[in-house]
């Protein structure tokens, strides 16, 4: 387009701006209008800060990057849930870079597309597997504990069989093994070309990699303006999935959350996650907008105590917090009603083999006083209770709820607000008393949860540095069994868990996602961020 | 007058050294773990204390802090984690944004304080001089984060007459050529109207919010000292002579009152710049406050750092800048140096 077109255009719009004043926002050139139309905006809260899953402190956001612009071998095929709208499905794998498997109880051997290119034209090869899977267990950090988190652990585990057959061969029977395959981090990356660009202290091309792609999947990267915005064009050329409909995606960054929730009520972004729950439940009542409200696998947000601290080490006490916090208050006036309720189950039982579940505890003061009686604290005792100001919406509200209703028990708790920096520090110390947390498994398994948070291995995420020997056998059995030993054991766990109660489920929290109504195809993942590749805008 | 700028910036050296000293420590002594926030959901103990090593975050202060000043000696202010670029570049791309809207802001400001101000004084206790007292005294009364949100509510929201608050311009344009990074500039310079006309209409909203925020100390202060001015021996004989009101006012009681007006639009230039932090958040703006404030929340320590010596340096350059204008306005300041 000329400059004389620009002016034209530009007079046009000013003419009809200054004719009527409240048409002036819309001053789309029919260019404009079109890219409008074949693009879709996202909105969101925070920038990713690099293109690499398996870089050195990758954020959230970044995984979101790294999911739509890169392949994986195998993915997760797709399910309706209860309310009708898409969700993957951990039972099924389905293909991606490979067409086909054979998983024999010692290997897995993967058959390769065999006109798959990466972005540059490079025929992706088992070679360029090998290298990103050696990558993945080498790099150290959070790729590494992943991978081995499905005893995914040792360079010589990856074999390359020929250019189109790659071979996985298992440390140990484990059922995590296959599905972590599917999971963000072991992306399939165009070795040659990392290779040109590492360099002897750097043989992963670590530096490269953060502000390049080496990739060959759905989208490429049109423009990154870190920290602002992020421009995807899709490939036109990929052949690993069913050709996604939408031809550009930009994801702009607008920190304020008033104005994400006006952007979309105006009808000028498509598309949001990162709502407060107020706004989403005021936002499902809108009849411009599309919103979807998917309970998070394998999460929940807790209440919890310190074992190896007094008072909280009485399992007594430890009951009577439970019986003592205001849940119904809770899920009405800090969540809206957007979150699932864990609590004021039938019985204080394993109730199937899922996770999270409801327990038996409601708010029953009563109950919780006698408890406390009982544990020998009758006037109750001082304690303080922390959390993550980073999450502060909801944990503000949530800590003062619990503040009034531990003080009827006696309970006389100082609420200490972490600064979100510090929160991960401060957890690995685990030396604050009480606190509320929120935590969510990627692998929709109870023993992967139990694993991370009741294991005597005092991960970090056992803020509660819970350590029981019986648990620890169960959890471990669950890991490597199928069948009724297997059920068995979940329940094992599930039932100590409950009565022991080192933390308090309160709720499950809802994956929240706003859109306009043109906009479907929305399905939920266990990583939680948006997959391009299936939206429709119409 | 060379001589005196050239003491004056042998005086800031110290100042900016102490800034460097100061920042590395403060940054250090920040309760965050930078490494423990870097590791992610899953990690590990070891896992933390890799990424400890990588960063360097493992040696002792000493080390660490001649390893900063050599990067700063090359130019280098280190990489920012959470967005995993250079701080130079990052700071000279988001920089111009910054600077493009506070000095909109400020000149909006000066444009409608300054005669606001005169006229108040001149026709003191006139329904001028009342709304002189209304708009200062709304003005520092209203947070400009408030004034910001209410503004995005009322005239993109309710009365869609501002373009929607996605940063500097919109979504569907694109940027103009790289001349100056004064987006209003470079598409002046380039012919590009259509992208002048985006980076107007996006800059309204905040800048008005944020002039509205600076115009009261200007304006009180025009005020006061024109009426200090007007009020003094040598006005009276101006007018006793028979000089124009006109030449009155403007050329002798303007004059001489415009310096202690100076001092102020210096101080309110260093708060508009953390003000800058405020809007930058409520507008998407993608300028350094915002950036400096995320790069806090996560204890990214090379963009704080960063962040602070910049300031440091344009408070200096602001300075100077003040102290020449003070010996262009009143000829004598520049006898007593």
């Amino acid at each position: 387009m000329g400059l004389t077109m620009k002016r034209r255009s530009f007079i046009r719009t000013t003419a009809a701006a200054s004719a009527a004043v409240t048409a002036a926002p819309a001053i789309w050139s029919e260019a404009k209008a079109q890219a409008r139309n074949e693009t879709l905006l996202l909105v969101t809260e925070s920038p990713p800060n690099s293109m690499d899953i398996q870089g050195v402190g990758t954020n959230r956001p970044a995984y979101e990057v790294s999911w739509n612009t890169y392949d994986r071998l195998i993915t997760y095929g797709a399910k309706k849930d209860a309310n009708g709208n898409d969700h993957y499905d951990y039972t099924k794998l389905e293909p991606e870079l490979a067409t086909d498997w054979n998983v024999t109880p010692t290997s897995a051997t993967f058959k390769l597309r065999k006109d798959a290119k990466f972005h540059d034209g490079t025929p992706i090869t088992a070679k360029d597997v090998k290298w990103s899977f050696d990558r993945a267990v080498s790099v150290g950090g959070f790729p590494t504990f992943q991978m081995a988190a499905g005893s995914l652990e040792k360079k010589e585990q990856f074999v390359v069989v020929d250019d189109n057959t790659f071979r996985v061969d298992f440390l140990r029977a484990d059922k995590l093994t296959m599905p972590d395959i599917g999971v963000p981090v072991p992306v399939i990356m165009n070795s040659e070309l990392c290779k040109k660009n590492a360099t002897a202290t750097d043989p992963w091309a670590m530096e490269w990699l953060k502000n390049n792609l080496a990739a060959g999947g759905a989208y490429k990267i049109e423009r990154w303006q870190p920290g602002q915005e992020v421009v995807f064009a899709r490939n036109d050329d990929w052949k690993n999935g069913p050709m996604p409909k939408v031809r550009r995606v930009i994801q702009r960054i607008i920190p304020s959350a008033g104005n994400r929730r006006a952007l979309l009520e105006r009808g000028d972004a498509d598309i949001s996650f990162d709502l407060p729950s107020k706004d989403f439940a005021e936002l499902k009542t809108s009849p411009k907008l599309t919103v979807i409200g998917t309970p998070i696998e394998n999460a929940m947000m807790y209440l919890g105590m310190n074992v190896n601290q007094k008072p909280f080490d009485n399992v007594k006490v430890r009951q009577a917090v439970a019986w003592a916090v205001p849940y119904q208050q809770i899920m009405d006036s800090v969540m809206f009603g957007q979150a699932i309720p864990l609590f004021g189950g039938a019985d204080n039982k394993f109730k199937g083999v899922y996770w999270p579940q409801k327990d038996g505890y409601k708010t029953d003061i009563a109950k919780a006083k006698a408890l406390m009686a009982e544990a020998g604290y009758p006037n109750g005792f001082e304690t303080t209770l922390s959390f993550d100001l980073g999450l502060a919406s909801t944990n503000e509200p949530l800590t003062i709820l619990v503040q009034e209703s531990l003080a009827q028990i006696g309970i006389k708790s100082t609420i200490n607000k972490i600064p979100g920096a510090n929160w991960r520090g401060e957890l690995l110390k685990k030396n604050m008393p009480m606190i509320t947390n929120a935590f969510g498994g990627w692998l929709n398994y109870p023993e992967y949860f139990f694993f991370w948070c009741y294991h005597g291995q005092n991960a970090v995420f056992n803020t509660m540095g819970y350590k029981n020997p019986t648990i620890d056998a169960l959890i471990d059995k669950a890991r490597f069994t199928t069948g009724p030993e297997y059920e068995a054991a979940v329940k094992g766990f599930i039932d100590i868990a409950f009565e022991e109660v080192p933390r308090v489920p309160i709720f499950q929290p809802l994956l929240n996602v706003a859109m306009q109504k043109n906009v479907t195809g929305y399905r939920y993942w266990f990583h939680r961020q948006l997959d391009y590749r299936q939206l429709v805008k119409s | 007058m060379l001589n005196l700028l050239l003491s004056r910036l042998a005086t800031a050296i110290p100042s900016i050294v102490g800034v460097v000293i100061v920042t590395f420590i403060l940054t250090r002594m920040l309760p965050g773990d930078p490494a423990a926030y870097f590791a992610g959901l899953a990690a590990s103990p070891q896992a933390i204390a890799e990424i400890r090593t990588k960063l360097g975050l493992d040696k002792p202060l000493p080390e660490q802090f001649v390893a900063y000043i050599g990067d700063l000696l090359h130019g280098n202010l280190g990489n920012s984690l959470s967005t995993g670029q250079p701080v130079v570049t990052e700071i000279a791309t988001r920089l111009p944004a910054s600077a493009e809207l506070t000095l909109f802001a400020l000149i909006l400001a000066v444009a409608i304080a300054i005669p606001l101000g005169v006229l108040a004084a001149v026709k003191q206790g006139t329904w001028i001089d009342h709304t002189c007292r209304i708009v200062t005294t709304a003005g520092v009364s209203l947070p400009v984060f408030f004034t910001g949100l209410l503004f995005a509510y009322v005239f993109y929201y309710l009365l869609q007459w501002a373009p929607a608050p996605t940063g500097r311009l919109d979504v569907f344009l694109s940027a103009p050529t790289h001349i100056t990074g004064f987006y209003l500039i470079d598409s002046a310079l380039t012919g590009n109207l259509e992208a002048f006309w985006g980076a107007l209409s996006q800059l309204a909203l905040p800048a008005i919010s944020m002039a509205i925020f600076s115009l009261a100390p200007l304006a009180r202060m025009t005020r006061g000292s024109m009426l200090a001015v007007l009020g003094s021996d040598f006005i009276r004989t101006a007018r006793a002579s028979g000089l124009s009101p006109r030449t009155v006012v403007f050329t002798y009681a303007f004059r001489n009152a415009v310096l202690p007006v100076i001092t102020t639009l210096g101080m309110v230039f260093s708060f508009l710049l953390g003000a800058n932090v405020l809007i930058e958040t409520v507008f998407a703006w993608p300028g350094i406050g915002l950036y400096a404030v995320n790069a806090l929340i996560t204890s990214d320590y090379a963009p704080v750092q960063g962040f602070v010596l910049t300031m440091a340096v344009l408070y200096v350059v602001l300075n100077l800048t003040i102290d020449f204008l003070y010996g262009l306005v009143d000829p004598r300041v520049r006898l007593d140096s």
